[in-house]
């Protein structure tokens, strides 16, 4: 009783959260939408049994990715900037309704046929499988109880895929730097003075200037 | 099994359903902000799959798959946001139909 509890809270956050992500207008909402989402997110990943997942989720996503975005939003002040709901292209339209459309086809047959499929848990997996009593106790709560499984799957089975993403974060980082840098120009200061000045000028008038035909929906 | 009990397919079911939203959203917005955050819910419904079947078979792999997807999605997220604030410093209202600009 207590894990369906835990899972209709967690789940409840999660799904406000997505929508909140989806409807909100103003991005540090959004965002803060996105924090709730991660953690009922974590929340699952606990019962799950995935315990460092779960402490890697809260860390990775919520301590760094959406302080990221936080960050950005601030730096560029789009917070005041609200949002930009024009109204949707046509095509948009008409795409986001078929994919809505197609993926809750989708979900109403997952929710008729998934416990079918997939019939019960873990405990009922090691019930068919003969594991009873105890011993079943211990697979059902022990078998990932620690980080040993993982890192060794990590660096043995996928040491290659491991190496590689060392690969792809430092790339990752080199081409943020590079997008992110203020182009100074080659000669330097005094291009740089000139250059900084105009822009911060030009930012300045566009943020005070007033929005007649700003529209929100 | 008396009682309520909560399956796989509950966790399969949620997951789904932030996958759906994650996706529609990242249609409908036009703030390429939001469309990034749709990108990690997106992202997010599938580590719950993954982790709700790594649980149900008892198998670890599920669990490293995720480790990767979260390095891919902070790589994907410093890269877009890059992106975002280069191109939001530029034009400072900038929506995604504004990216078609990038085409040259």
């Amino acid at each position: 009783m207590v894990e369906v509890v835990v899972f209709a809270v967690a789940g409840a956050a999660c799904l406000v959260g997505a929508v909140g992500v989806v409807l909100s207008r103003n991005p540090v909402h959004a965002a803060l939408m996105l924090v709730m989402t991660l953690f009922g997110i974590a929340v699952l990943f606990v019962a799950l049994q995935a315990h460092f997942i779960a402490a890697v989720q809260v860390i990775v996503y919520a301590g760094a990715i959406v302080v990221l975005f936080l960050f950005v939003i601030m730096l560029l002040g789009v917070d005041r900037a609200a949002e930009l709901s024009m109204g949707a292209l046509p095509a948009q339209r008409w795409t986001a309704a078929a994919f809505g459309l197609g993926g809750a086809a989708v979900l109403v047959w997952l929710v008729a046929a998934v416990d079918r499929i997939f019939k019960g848990t873990r405990s009922y997996e090691l019930e068919r499988a003969g594991i009873v009593g105890a011993e079943a106790d211990a697979a059902a709560t022990g078998y990932l109880a620690d980080v040993n499984a993982l890192a060794r799957s990590l660096f043995s089975d996928y040491v290659y895929a491991f190496e590689l993403t060392s690969l792809l974060l430092i790339v990752a980082v080199i081409g943020t730097v590079i997008l992110a840098r203020r182009s100074y120009g080659a000669d330097g200061r005094r291009a740089s003075q000139h250059g900084a000045d105009g822009r911060r000028a030009s930012r300045h008038g566009a943020e005070n200037a007033p929005e007649p035909q700003e529209t929100r929906q | 099994m008396s009682g309520l009990e909560v399956t796989t397919g509950w966790y399969l079911t949620l997951g789904a359903m932030l996958f759906l939203i994650g996706g529609t959203g990242l249609l409908v917005r036009r703030n390429p902000l939001i469309m990034l955050m749709c990108v990690e819910l997106m992202l997010n419904g599938v580590n719950l799959s993954f982790i709700a079947f790594a649980d149900r078979f008892g198998d670890v792999h599920g669990h490293t798959v995720v480790l990767f997807v979260l390095v891919v999605a902070a790589a994907e997220v410093v890269v877009g946001l890059g992106l975002v604030v280069a191109v939001l410093r530029a034009s400072p209202r900038a929506t995604a139909d504004d990216l078609s600009a990038l085409k040259g």
